[in-house]
Order: C-alpha cells, then sequence, then structure tokens
C-alpha cells in the first residue's frame, strides 16, 4: 500500500467512496465514446470523443488511487472484474439514446462532477485535494461545452426543443441516483474527507434548474423560497451493486478482448 | 489592357509550378486543375470519415486503458484530419455539405482499404501499421503538392499519422510476444491486409486516368508505382524481423535493382471496391448515413441559434 489516508478514517469506506468515482467515469466515458464515429457534426465527433478520453483518464486516475490503497491494477478493475462489483450509478450506464439524452447526460454529470470536485478541495486528505485540483482544470472544458449545447439546443427549433425536454423528463431522475448515499458514507464525512452526497445534492441543484430553465427546460422540480422540492424519486441501486441489463452488456463488451487471455499483454 | 489568353495564363501557371511556387486559393488556375484537386482532397477526407468506422468498432472492446485510450484518440484524429481536409477542399469553392452529400449518395469515392471487415482485435493494430505506413509514404509525398492549402494540412497530418504507425506497431508487437494465439491473430491479419493496402496507392499509371495530369501540374510528385514501390521496401523488413509473412512467395529482394519483388495485386478487384462492390461498402455508407440523418435535428438547432444570435447582435 503506497498511499495512506489518516487512520481515523475507516479504509473499506474510503475504498468504496474512490471506487465510485471511478467507476461513474469510467463507464460515462464508455457512452460517450459510442459517438466516435457516429456524430451529429465532425466538430462534435471530436468534442465527444475528447471528453470519452477525458473521463476515461479520471478513471485511470482514481482506480490508480485505489491501487494505492491496496486494491488490484487498474487493467484488473476495469477488464476482468464481475459487472455485479461495479460501483457506478446507473445514469451512467443507460445507452447512449439520441444526441440530446447524451447532451443531457453530460450536463447533468458535469456539474454533478464540478460540486463533487470543488468540494473536495477542502477534504482533509491530501491525496483528494491533489486529485480534485488536478481534474477540475479539465472538468470546466466539459462544463463549457455540455451547457453551452444545453442553452442552444434547448430552444433552437420546436424539434430541438422537443427533444431535449424529453431528455431533462428521463434523465433528471436518473441523474439524482448519482447522490446514492454510500455505505459508511457519515463516517468520511465527519472525518472532513468529503461533504457528503446530500450536501452536493443540494449544491447541484441549486445549479442545475436554473440553468435548464434558462434554456426552456423544465425539470421536475418545484421552487419553494429557497428551497428547490423535487417532485420525482431517484434511480437508485448502483451504488450497492444492484444494476440494470446495460451494465452487464456494458461490461461484456468492454472486457470481450481482455479476457481471451487475461494473464497475456494486448 | 487586354485580358491575357488562356494559354498565356497556362504558361504563366506551369513556370509557377516548375518553379516551385505555392498555388493559393485566390490564384488563377486551370479548371482541370481545380477539378481534380477537389477530387482528390475530398476523396482524401472521405476516406478519413469513412476511416474512423472499421477501427471504431473496436473502441468498445479495446483491451486495457491504454489500449482503449490510444484507439478513441486515434479515430478522433481521423476525424480531425477529415475536418482539415474538408476546409482545405472549401478553399476550392465546394462547400463541407455539398462533398457530405456526393459521399453519401455514393457519387464520390474513397479509400478501397476502408471497404474491408475488421473481424479481430488485430485488425487494430495492422491497419495503424501496414495502413497508415501506406497512408504516410502517400502523404508525405502530398506534402510536396504544388497547391498550398493542401500541402499544409498535409504536412500536419503526416505528423499526427506518424503517431498512428507508432500505436498500430505497439499493439501488434504485444500480441507478437503473447500467447500463440495472438500471435496467429496478426498472422492472419497481415495475410487479409497485404493486398488491400498494396492498392491504396492507386492503380498502375498506365491505368490511372488521373495521374499524368497531377503529375504534370504537381499535386503529386510521384507516380503510383513509386508509391507502392517504398512502401513494399519499407514494411517487408520489418514484417519478417517480427518472424511474420507476407502472402506473396515471389516477394523477394532483388539485389540488382535494390528493391523487393512483389506480385501485383488484382486490379480488377480495386475496380470493382472502389466503385462501390467491396465486401463492406454497404455497412460503411449505411453507417454514415445513420449518423447524417440522426444528426440532422441538430445541425438544423444550430443553425437556427446561429442565426438568431446574429440578428441579436447586429440589432
Amino acid at each position: 500500500m503506497s498511499l495512506t489516508i489518516p487512520s481515523h478514517i475507516p479504509l473499506e469506506h474510503f475504498k468504496r467512496f474512490v471506487l465510485s468515482m471511478a467507476d461513474d467515469e469510467l463507464v460515462l466515458g464508455h457512452r460517450d465514446s459510442e459517438w466516435t464515429g457516429h456524430a451529429p457534426i465532425l466538430e462534435e465527433d471530436i468534442a465527444f470523443s475528447n471528453i470519452a478520453q477525458d473521463e476515461i483518464g479520471h478513471a485511470l486516475v482514481w482506480y490508480t488511487m485505489y491501487m494505492e490503497l491496496g486494491g488490484p491494477s487498474p487493467d484488473e478493475m476495469g477488464f476482468l472484474r464481475e459487472w455485479k462489483d461495479f460501483r457506478c450509478c446507473h445514469f451512467v450506464t443507460y445507452p447512449r439514446g439520441d444526441f440530446a439524452y447524451t447532451v443531457v447526460r453530460q450536463y447533468l454529470f458535469d456539474v454533478a462532477e464540478q460540486v463533487r470536485l470543488q468540494g473536495l478541495l477542502s477534504s482533509s486528505v491530501d491525496a483528494l485535494r491533489s486529485v480534485a485540483e488536478k481534474l477540475l482544470r479539465e472538468e470546466s472544458y466539459h462544463l463549457l461545452h455540455s451547457q453551452g449545447l444545453v442553452e442552444r439546443l434547448g430552444d433552437a427549433t420546436p424539434e430541438s426543443h422537443e427533444r431535449m425536454q424529453r431528455a431533462v423528463t428521463e434523465a433528471f431522475p436518473q441523474a439524482l441516483g448519482i447522490f446514492e448515499e454510500l455505505e459508511g458514507e457519515s463516517f468520511l464525512v465527519e472525518a472532513g474527507a468529503f461533504v457528503g452526497n446530500a450536501a452536493l445534492r443540494s449544491d447541484w441543484l441549486k445549479e442545475v434548474v436554473p440553468v435548464l430553465h434558462k434554456a426552456s427546460l423544465q425539470a421536475p422540480v418545484q421552487l419553494e423560497a429557497e428551497n428547490v422540492k423535487v417532485l420525482v424519486s431517484p434511480h437508485e441501486g448502483g451504488r450497492r451493486g444492484q444494476h440494470l441489463e446495460y451494465l452487464k452488456q456494458l461490461v461484456d463488451d468492454m472486457q470481450q478482448v481482455y479476457r481471451l487471455a487475461p494473464q497475456s499483454q494486448w | 489592357m487586354p485580358e491575357k489568353s488562356y494559354e498565356a495564363r497556362l504558361a504563366e501557371f506551369e513556370a509557377r509550378i516548375n518553379r516551385g511556387e505555392k498555388i493559393e486559393p485566390g490564384d488563377w488556375m486551370p479548371d482541370e486543375y481545380r477539378k481534380n484537386l477537389i477530387r482528390m482532397i475530398s476523396q482524401h477526407a472521405h476516406s478519413e470519415i469513412v476511416g474512423q468506422l472499421p477501427e471504431g468498432k473496436w473502441i468498445p472492446h479495446a483491451p486495457g486503458f491504454r489500449r482503449k485510450l490510444t484507439l478513441i484518440a486515434k479515430v478522433q484524429d481521423e476525424a480531425g484530419h477529415g475536418q482539415l481536409l474538408y476546409r482545405a477542399a472549401e478553399t476550392l469553392g465546394k462547400s463541407r455539405e455539398e462533398m457530405m452529400d456526393e459521399l453519401l449518395t455514393g457519387k464520390a469515392k474513397y479509400s478501397n482499404v476502408f471497404n474491408y471487415p475488421t473481424p479481430t482485435w488485430a485488425d487494430v493494430g495492422i491497419i495503424g501499421w501496414l495502413v497508415d505506413t501506406a497512408a504516410v509514404i502517400n502523404q508525405t509525398m502530398l506534402a510536396q503538392s504544388s497547391y498550398g492549402p493542401y500541402a499544409r494540412a498535409m504536412k500536419r497530418i503526416c505528423y499526427e499519422e506518424s503517431f498512428h504507425i507508432k500505436q498500430g506497431y505497439d499493439s501488434v508487437v504485444a500480441l507478437a510476444k503473447g500467447t500463440p494465439e495472438q500471435r496467429a491473430l496478426i498472422q492472419d491479419a497481415i495475410h487479409r491486409w497485404w493486398y488491400p493496402t498494396l492498392m491504396m496507392s492507386g492503380p498502375p499509371d498506365a491505368l490511372s486516368v488521373h495521374s499524368q495530369l497531377a503529375l504534370r501540374w504537381k499535386i503529386k510528385t510521384k507516380s503510383n508505382e513509386q508509391v507502392r514501390q517504398e512502401f513494399v521496401d519499407h514494411i517487408v523488413p520489418q514484417i519478417r524481423a517480427l518472424g511474420f509473412d507476407v502472402p506473396d512467395p515471389d516477394c523477394v529482394y532483388d539485389e540488382r535493382t535494390g528493391h523487393y519483388r512483389y506480385t501485383q495485386p488484382d486490379w480488377e478487384e480495386l475496380r470493382r471496391v472502389v466503385n462501390g462492390d467491396g465486401p463492406c461498402n454497404a455497412e460503411r455508407l449505411a453507417a454514415r448515413r445513420k449518423a447524417h440523418e440522426e444528426g440532422r435535428w441538430v445541425r438544423e438547432a444550430l443553425a437556427v441559434k446561429y442565426q438568431k444570435q446574429r440578428e441579436v447582435a447586429a440589432a
């Protein structure tokens, strides 16, 4: 184990937290890469290929930390692990859908990542602070891109509006699943390792609801003075390994070649 | 002052080319030069775009983080090259939309090599190593082209393509050092890709309708045969050094000429594949058409939004 964390933080819970971030990034990056060669315009083909590389690269950063905490290598985690052992949220596992769904998912995820990483800047764990600093630089570009597309596609034409609204209605309850409480999370919050999913969710809502609204897109929420009341229930279960078949298919695809000769190099 | 005659302009144009000057977008040029360039550059751009598909198929299956990341980056580069080349062609007065339509309706051609299937992971390495080597040899020659925007695009593309070759070779070497099954995948892929790759530089010059003018005006500076020979001389020793063979018993080094001899590919097959009747032509075009159709609403929306923003800015 080459990385140590303060002794009052339970290692198992900490590792679970790191893994949830790694798995989210890998699976979403995989979904983004499904647009490579198939996007609506060349510029978006290039953009989504780029975002895919960033997300998968970030997954690699988190898996490396996981390994340094005593876990298996990143390749073993991504390419040999059973799908039920992934700890990503359901949200990132859904098929890529149309371009509207892809844009909305990316935007909702980018904001979640932004608030999560910003929260980590004041973590009591040095390693989390330095990774957050590094990743935030790239993530801010993702957000510029996805928010720009939400703003432009939200009310451009009747068709774009209809598709984007449908995507928001579909993706919103799924996205809430990002903030599903992790087992043992309260220990991490108490130790100041991170602020906790409930706080992140509330920051996220404050950010995404007005942006969607400005793009003429309605989120399933009710605004009550300072508070945003959510009217739908989140799609949860991923953080506990209760996954949908979509993830099984994705992991099968991803591991297909590697598993032909797991001991060999590729 | 009387207008210069066509002959006088042509003589001036050819003198410039012979002095090694570059022709730039606003300069006078014969219609045939323009047409030839548009045809070549747009075919080249289409090849990049269609060329994303055979390798892109393996992105979801790439084994390990390193391969997954480099493959996405590589296929992304192809899209970038397509973008760069469409822009070079646009300087000659044809829009990307027009060119795209010609690709999707089957009117425009693209490289034969992307109409072959990629049934195994080894194909990714072999395309990067063999196909991209052949492409770089051709493109290094085109970087000397007399048309400035094409030559400059080529220079940048060659630089990136040299990484693609490294990526392909690295992936091949990993398999070559692996299990007997992994080695067999490579050998099988070399056999399948050998002749399609040889065909990439085009038919023998005697059969090539476009070659003569392109050479005269230095759109290209080497004949198809020269480019192919360079590829064979370069790649055969590499293939053999890794312990693999090429599917051509007559491929031997000729002391007298200083070149490798090789069996000519089936030029009738090239004609068929380029004209739409290859193993994967229908599949490739169907994938491009699907992406184009499904993306229509996005392009329309972005155009409308752009227009609205301009109106707001002007008001």
